[in-house]
């Protein structure tokens, strides 16, 4: 799609894009390229001398057995994730657009979650867990299982995955409202004439037409249970314990900051930069299916 | 008060090696207001929109009261446009979307005021000043157009088919409206449109395009009754004229039909395609509204096939017996032919159209 | 809907209130919290009903701060998150909707390079590239300073594309009617242009706010001073101090303090928000 008017100046849009171009530049592909470089070089504790070691970094990645435990951490953390937030999302949006004229206001008490940072998310979820005073876990003392997240690496993922997928629900309970609302009812009419209960309707008719919607959502849930959860998991288990929450995002972070292993630390982030690329496609390809619907 | 002169004015869009507009030269007489009419494609918005200075010129010289104006901006023409979906800016106050370009040129507040009361009052725009176009009729935002181009007292009015937008009813109404404005300004002026009753109303010349060429630059009535080609002859009148094979005979004295029918002619016809000769093949083009009917003595013998009446003219589509080729013919008043009949027509000697079916151009005596 | 069975109704709402339930009782229990004294707190099972020290804990982690994490005063820190996420919301929208203009109603050398410039940039976020951006910042003398809280996050691909989708969509003639009225390209950018994009800006704005507001990585990486710091970041730092000494009926004061601000824009201005989220093309 073009302009047919455009204007005439042999400057001006240059210095227009300046900005952007600018921060671009100096604050992404200047430090991009500065992990792609470290993590092929191997430096000296005291970053005085470095050395070409080609994919060494990359075979010493995956040959750590902690890194491959983070690896599958995250991919359980954000199956549970998307998987959690998607399917409570689908169930309330079914429901609230039943709900007719309470929509919107079901709507309003459903999207506050949105607004909630991460880590505060994570915060109001430890409080109500915590294995002392924690009005949850002690409900679960009631009915006989012992809650301690600090120790049980199981119940400490559970927690973590909660506090995610409950920030999520507001999200994609927003979009799957609105996938909805685009389904024309008469669609779902003529399926109730043709004698389709509202179950089978729903199966048939509804989710089918909701798949681009349903396929955009599950790649940003794993976009956002890959990357934007750092923050939950830094406030509420510290990647532990034992490593059992420790989350790529997570460890990249440790490794770089608090291990100073610069050059692992960048090896796992062009590990992450194709992980990004490789969701990036899988968003832009939605987008083109969506044109087609 | 200006002229408007193209010289072999010619467009290519870049990256593209067909010309859409063909080396059109003309002159728009100061005060004149020409109709640039033709079907859709065909290069009038083109033309347009380079005297606007929103296309760039390829080839030949635009002049605007003997300036060449090739290389000008847009607001250094001194002209103003009526867009056909009015392009008025939504934010913005009837008055505010008539005095932008006023306060662009940094004329005086108060000079702006009177000049945007002054045509709000021409157009009955007054009551709608504070208004934004949201809240106007098609009627009114396509007045509060033409009094965004009136304020600015430019040289030059270019319309860009300024009533298709609207209903039947009202392009009527406006089209007169626009007329008197015209006259009254006395602003010479560029209207394209691809209405024939709307250049036949409003014109004081029509320039006829087709796929960028000027076919005929006339009167509308010229254009009417003396079409300098086919394509002219085919585009202007309802129902379309007739045209039918035929050859000159008798020293260009009369033309026959394909099938042997002979039509005298008022004068003889020298050249055209039989340049050395006087037998060759042509076009004859009937208006059918020029045929009458005589089913005494008429010379065409037509088969009717359907009659449609309009109350104050019947429109009898049929075949014509000696060679089947298909004839329209318009009658006034209730014709109650059926379909089978036969009826017998005559036409004027004068008012038979001879074109060169080669090139398309008229021949005349 | 097509049944309307009493029975069905009747499970929608109820399916409908526990999902209300879920959504709002962590947010509710945590006001609680913050409105007893600590004692309360940490009894078990807690209260259900709030308690009558809201004014001491609020005014307590607003004018004096917590003494376990340096007393400084969350106002202070309210206010860095204010500065930020306005800043981060503004920066966006102002350079991208210039990078916008520019590539939509321009021609010029490099034009798609620097379009694909910005698009890259959706697929690096800070997380994979904490190190070398932090080394950029530090290098830059952006440590502990608004400029660099801000400054590195207001590149923006998205609200580019957004902006570049609007206006393909809005008509070429309001263009070229500027242009026979004489105005040049920033002045059709400034008096046509911007106007028309409000809704889209406003949209962008609510959304954009939450973002910056609830940034958490680059705080934490970029700000070492506690008077620079972010109130989400604070509430993270209480939290690593909770073993030593609990102090729930703050923490949930602070968090709440950490919530107010994006929940009110949200609330407020739902229906932009709803708008720019789910249906950013038009």
């Amino acid at each position: 799609m073009q302009k047919r008017v455009l204007f005439h100046n042999p400057w001006l849009p240059y210095v227009l894009l300046a900005p952007q171009i600018a921060v671009t530049l100096v604050f992404f592909i200047w430090p991009a390229s500065q992990a792609i470089l470290q993590s092929v070089l191997l430096e000296d504790p005291f970053g005085l001398s470095s050395q070409f070691v080609g994919l060494e970094n990359f075979q010493r990645l995956f040959a750590d057995p902690h890194y491959l435990n983070s690896l599958r951490v995250t991919a359980v953390f954000s199956i549970a994730v998307a998987l959690l937030a998607l399917t409570t999302a689908l169930v309330l949006a079914v429901m609230a657009d039943r709900a007719l004229r309470f929509a919107v206001g079901y709507r309003t008490l459903l999207v506050w979650p949105y607004a909630v940072a991460p880590a505060v998310a994570g915060v109001l979820w430890l409080f109500l867990f915590n294995p002392t005073i924690g009005i949850l876990a002690y409900l679960l003392r009631g009915v006989g299982i012992s809650w301690n997240h600090y120790l049980d690496g199981g119940q400490a993922m559970l927690l973590v995955v909660i506090a995610a997928a409950w920030k999520q629900i507001s999200y994609n309970f927003l979009f799957f409202l609105a996938g909805l609302a685009a389904i024309p009812r008469t669609l779902i009419e003529a399926a109730a004439i043709d004698g389709a209960g509202p179950v089978r309707r729903f199966w048939t008719i509804v989710f089918p037409l909701l798949s681009p919607t349903t396929f955009f959502l599950v790649v940003i849930n794993v976009v956002y249970a890959f990357f934007d959860t750092f923050g939950t998991i830094h406030a509420v288990t510290q990647g532990g314990p034992a490593r059992a929450t420790e989350i790529l995002v997570y460890k990249v972070y440790r490794d770089g900051f608090i291990g100073l292993d610069l050059g692992g630390s960048a090896a796992q982030s062009v590990v992450l930069m194709a992980i990004v690329i490789g969701l990036t496609v899988a968003q832009f390809r939605f987008i083109e299916r969506r044109i087609q619907y | 008060m200006a002229e408007v002169s193209f010289q072999a004015v010619g467009k290519t869009y870049p990256g593209s090696r067909t010309e859409v507009i063909k080396g059109i030269s003309a002159r728009v007489a100061d005060g004149e207001l020409m109709v640039l009419l033709g079907p859709s494609g065909c290069g009038k918005s083109t033309l347009l929109r380079m005297v606007a200075g929103l296309e760039r010129i390829s080839r030949g010289t635009m002049a605007i009261n003997g300036r060449i104006v090739n290389d000008l901006e847009p607001k250094d023409r001194n002209i103003a446009m009526v867009f056909q979906n009015y392009a008025l800016y939504p934010h913005m106050s009837v008055f505010d979307n008539m005095a932008y370009g006023l306060r662009i040129a940094r004329i005086p507040r108060a000079e702006i005021r009177a000049r945007v009361a002054e045509a709000a009052q021409i157009l009955e725009l007054t009551p709608f000043l504070k208004r934004k176009p949201g809240q106007l009729s098609g009627g009114q935002r396509q007045r509060v157009a033409m009094g965004r181009a009136i304020v600015r007292n430019p040289q030059v009015f270019l319309f860009d088919e300024p009533l298709s937008n609207l209903d039947a009813k009202l392009r009527t109404q406006m089209r007169v409206e626009i007329k008197k404005l015209q006259t009254r300004l006395g602003v010479t002026s560029l209207y394209v449109t691809h209405d024939q009753a709307e250049a036949m109303t409003l014109a004081d010349r029509i320039m006829v395009i087709n796929d960028g060429v000027a076919e005929q630059v006339a009167p509308p009535l010229e254009v009417y009754r003396r079409p300098a080609s086919a394509f002219v002859a085919g585009f202007i009148g309802t129902p379309a004229m007739n045209f039918l094979a035929g050859r000159l005979c008798g020293d260009g004295r009369a033309v026959e039909l394909a099938g042997g029918v002979r039509l005298g002619l008022p004068a003889p016809v020298a050249g055209g395609p039989m340049a050395g000769g006087t037998e060759g093949a042509i076009t004859v083009g009937i208006r059918p509204e020029s045929l009458r009917l005589d089913n005494g003595h008429g010379d065409l013998a037509v088969a009717v096939d359907l009659t449609e009446m309009l109350g104050a003219d019947s429109v009898v589509h049929g075949r014509l017996a000696d060679n089947g080729s298909t004839l329209v013919a318009r009658l006034s008043g209730i014709v109650p032919a059926r379909p089978g009949d036969r009826l017998r027509f005559t036409i004027a000697a004068d008012a038979l159209h001879l074109f060169d079916t080669t090139s398309g151009r008229r021949l005349d005596a | 809907m097509v049944e309307s069975r009493w029975w069905i109704t009747a499970l929608t709402h109820a399916v409908l209130l526990l999902g209300v339930l879920v959504v709002l009782l962590p947010i509710y229990l945590a006001f609680v919290a913050s409105t007893h004294p600590v004692q309360n707190v940490i009894q078990v099972p807690m209260p259900m009903l709030p308690g009558g020290h809201f004014w001491e804990n609020y005014s307590q982690v607003l004018g004096r701060g917590v003494p376990t994490v340096g007393n400084v005063p969350i106002a202070v820190m309210l206010f860095n998150s204010l500065v930020m996420a306005l800043g981060i919301a503004a920066g966006k929208i102002a350079i991208s909707i210039l990078s916008a203009f520019a590539i939509v109603y321009f021609r010029f050398p490099l034009r798609m390079a620097f379009f694909w410039l910005i698009f890259i940039t959706l697929m690096l976020p800070v997380e994979v590239r904490i190190v070398p951006t932090f080394q950029v910042a530090a290098d830059l003398n952006l440590l502990n300073s608004y400029t660099g809280l801000i400054l590195p996050l207001i590149a923006s691909a998205t609200a580019t594309f957004l902006f570049r989708q609007f206006f393909l969509t809005v008509p070429d003639e309001l263009a070229e009617a500027a242009r026979m009225d004489g105005a040049g390209p920033m002045r059709f950018f400034f008096d046509i242009l911007l106007p028309l994009s409000r809704t889209n800006i406003a949209a962008l704005f609510v959304i954009l706010f939450i973002y910056g507001w609830n940034q958490y990585l680059w705080p934490l990486l970029i700000t070492t001073d506690r008077d620079m710091t972010t109130v989400v970041i604070s509430v993270q730092a209480l939290v690593s101090v909770m073993e030593e000494e609990p102090q729930w009926h703050l923490l949930m004061a602070v968090a709440m303090l950490a919530m107010l601000p994006p929940v009110a824009v949200v609330l407020l201005m739902q229906r932009w928000f709803v708008k720019g989220l789910v249906e950013p093309e038009k």
